[in-house]
């Protein structure tokens, strides 16, 4: 594997495999002292073209406990805001030769332009609405780290799923993995045809909600169209929002997740993202595990 | 000057059957046509045995980028796309820079052709609104007298409905008809691609078919209601193939083209994220593309049009949203075409009418070949094998998603007045 694009042409053993080697990761980041010399000498592009606290950090804080030399890009201090084209920085880059570019863009597909111009690994750290495939693969990981297996298991996936990278990756992922994905929230936030994804649509989060073992919140992504996707925070919120009532519905042990940034009190009750059946704060602890385990796997492998 | 194009395949639907023939060609017409061979005493001979003749093809949808644009593509780079393709006529969209909303720039543009062209006839198609801004009205009886053939605010619609009641009434008063791209912009802001599962898949902003299909059913009604004729332009939806052929049966003087590439591909293309599948309308769905297949066959698609729209590596080297939409199709019509006739949807007869039809849409005299008249003639070999190379393409663009396709049927000869403007030798 060179590149990390999405989880949609990865295969189940592949996706296995990145977890179980982040098991070993997660035991480095309970150390004392949390570097290993793994990535010594290899150069990482943190390119984040597109707001980003938790990914950008996760990233950067992996590539530094693998001792990588990290460099970060941000889009207000690059050449893009003085007319380059990207195509152009990433000819420039490459010409630094680094030996990956992890990157985020707002636009599907940037990560896979930049592939075929660059010579090194590129790492997708969030495409569009397309894909973010390392969100995917910690949320498969804490999933496993609290049920113990990734098949069998009834997921619902709440809110917009339109807009959203982060739901696309994760159906991939569980329904490789052999797990049950149904999808819940308003008709104007499911795009067209998503069924023939291998997943389940309802407009009724109670019925998403049923017996789940996982019940995964997204954003509502307010910057997007707003009044036009649903009328107001208001309204989403009497029917959409994650409270007792509904994840009542769920098995007695279900979990809670949201991959954040979370509008309380409008997809989900503030008591119950602080609150014991919520692993949303053990998914980004997770997150820094498997995005060792990602570079690891696509810059060291060879050297152990 | 006397020209014998010997032991071709004649084929001239609007004439009658084809047969294996000779023409012979006398100051750029055609004075003699018979069947087998024909002596012609110092005329220059070309052998078409092998070959099929048909009229000169006519592209009634191409942006020329000039004047504006002219590293993208200009008149005479564009006639030699055109020449290259098989075409022996162009209409050029008016979204140029300036626009064609004035008699300046259609007076330069046909100077431009006329005195450094390769021979190909361009045909000016005219602003319909002043600065393409479907806000007023552009001086159309002007344009016409300079030339204009018809008039559109191609890459736009009329979005307002008011206006395009009386830009329908006001050109029909100087006999042009309205071509309309067909868009609901309202439906279709900020899409890059066919709402699908394709779009669900690749994650892209999604353009849902009926920003295409509403728009169509309007003008096909504002047809009805004047009792004028419209042209739909680059149709690519079944339920505008649908729409057109319900408002065909009721007499509605409605035609329409569709383009190549909407035979060709569909909207799965689009996840290589190479932006030389992104054009507009989108690529659609396989409903959509089999129903337009169909149509191409019962006559509810009247016309093939390339939409023949070059854009510079530069420009489409970028992320996907922020990509120009189009591609050229000059240089890659025939043998796209020639590909439905050999899957069995059309005849070599009927792709024959369907590139010559924009004669008879748009009042331009050509599409026959007969005694008396223009020696406009196409020379294609049908069997001939080869792969799309975009490096070859005569057009200044190379933005293909055709580039290394393996294909039948080539254009070989291209004649326009008797004069060859292009040839291949194989
Ligand atoms: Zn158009």
């Amino acid at each position: 594997m060179k590149h990390l694009l999405g989880i949609e042409n990865l295969n189940r053993d592949q996706i296995l495999h990145i977890l179980e080697t982040a098991v070993s990761f997660e035991e480095i980041n309970q150390r004392q002292i949390k570097k290993v010399p793994t990535l010594k000498g290899i150069s990482v592009i943190n390119f984040f073209a597109e707001p980003s606290t938790r990914t950008r950090m996760s990233f950067e804080v992996a590539e530094k406990r693998l001792s990588a030399d990290t460099y970060n890009i941000a889009v207000s201090g690059s050449a893009i805001t003085k007319g380059e084209t990207l195509a152009d920085t990433a000819l420039n880059l490459q010409a630094m030769s680094p030996d990956c570019l992890v990157i985020r863009h707002a636009v599907s597909g940037t990560p896979h332009m930049l592939a075929q111009i660059m010579d090194c690994s590129v790492v997708n750290a969030g495409d569009g609405f397309h894909e973010h495939p390392t969100q995917a693969l910690l949320d498969a990981y804490t999933i496993q780290k609290k049920k113990k297996r990734l098949d069998g298991l009834k997921i619902a996936l709440l809110g917009d799923i339109s807009h959203s990278r982060v739901a696309r990756s994760n159906i991939h992922l569980l329904t490789k993995t052999g797990s049950q994905v149904v999808l819940a929230g308003p008709a104007t936030m499911m795009p067209r045809d998503v069924e023939k994804l291998g997943v389940t649509v309802t407009n009724d989060p109670k019925e998403a909600v049923k017996d789940a073992d996982v019940v995964m919140m997204l954003r509502i992504q307010e910057e997007r169209e707003s009044g036009l996707m649903y009328p107001d925070r208001r309204e989403y919120a009497k029917f959409f929002c994650l409270d007792d009532k509904l994840l009542a519905h769920a098995r007695p042990d279900a979990i809670v997740m949201h991959p954040g940034p979370a509008n309380r009190g409008v997809e989900i009750e503030d008591h119950i993202m602080d609150g014991d059946r919520s692993v949303i704060l053990e998914q980004v602890a997770n997150g820094v595990a498997v995005r060792m385990a990602v570079l690891y796997l696509l810059l060291g492998g060879s050297n152990s | 000057m006397k020209t014998l194009i010997r032991n071709g395949k004649i084929v001239n639907p609007r004439a009658g059957k084809s047969f294996v023939g000779s023409i012979l060609v006398e100051d750029g017409v055609v004075t003699k046509i018979a069947a087998g061979d024909m002596n012609a005493a110092g005329a220059e001979a070309i052998d078409a045995s092998g070959l099929s003749v048909v009229p000169g093809l006519i592209d009634m949808h191409v942006h020329f980028r000039d004047p504006g644009f002219e590293y993208k593509e200009d008149i005479v780079s564009g006639l030699e796309a055109a020449a290259a393709g098989g075409f022996t006529a162009v209409c050029t969209m008016p979204n140029t820079s300036p626009s064609c909303d004035n008699i300046g720039t259609i007076e330069y543009q046909l100077k431009k052709a006329r005195t450094e062209g390769n021979g190909v006839r361009l045909f000016p198609v005219a602003a319909a609104s002043k600065g393409l801004k479907g806000e007023t009205m552009a001086p159309i009886g002007e344009l016409k007298e300079a030339g204009a053939v018809a008039i559109s605010d191609d890459g736009k619609p009329i979005s307002d409905s008011s206006l395009l009641l009386r830009v329908m009434q006001y050109a029909a008063t100087f006999g042009l008809t309205y071509l309309s791209h067909a868009e609901d912009l309202s439906l279709a802001k900020g899409g890059q691609m066919n709402e699908s599962y394709f779009s669900t898949l690749y994650g892209l902003p999604p353009i849902p078919s009926v920003a295409e299909s509403i728009v169509v059913a309007r003008e096909c009604l504002m047809a009805q209601y004047l009792g004028l004729p419209v042209h739909i332009c680059h149709v690519s939806t079944k339920a505008a193939v649908d729409t057109i052929a319900h408002f065909k049966k009721l007499g509605v003087k409605v035609t329409a083209e569709t383009a190549p590439h909407y035979l060709t591909l569909t909207d799965e293309a689009v996840g290589s994220y190479d932006t030389n599948t992104k054009v507009n309308p989108p690529l659609r769905s396989e409903d959509d593309r089999k129903a337009l297949l169909a149509a191409l066959k019962d006559g509810t698609i009247d016309a093939i049009a390339t939409d023949h729209a070059p854009h510079h590596e530069r420009d489409k080297n970028v992320e996907f949203n922020t990509a120009p939409s189009g591609m050229v199709g000059l240089e890659t019509a025939v043998p796209l075409l020639l590909k439905t006739v050999q899957d069995g949807h059309i005849s070599f007869d009927r792709f024959v009418e369907l590139f010559t039809a924009g004669y008879g849409i748009l009042g331009i005299e050509g599409g026959v070949i007969a005694e008396g008249k223009r020696a406009d003639l196409t020379l294609i070999a049908p069997d001939y094998q080869w792969t799309i190379d975009k490096n070859m393409f005569l057009s200044r663009s190379r933005n293909t998603p055709f580039h290394g396709f393996h294909v039948t049927g080539a254009v070989f000869r291209t004649i326009v007045g008797g004069k060859t403007v292009f040839s291949r030798t194989y």
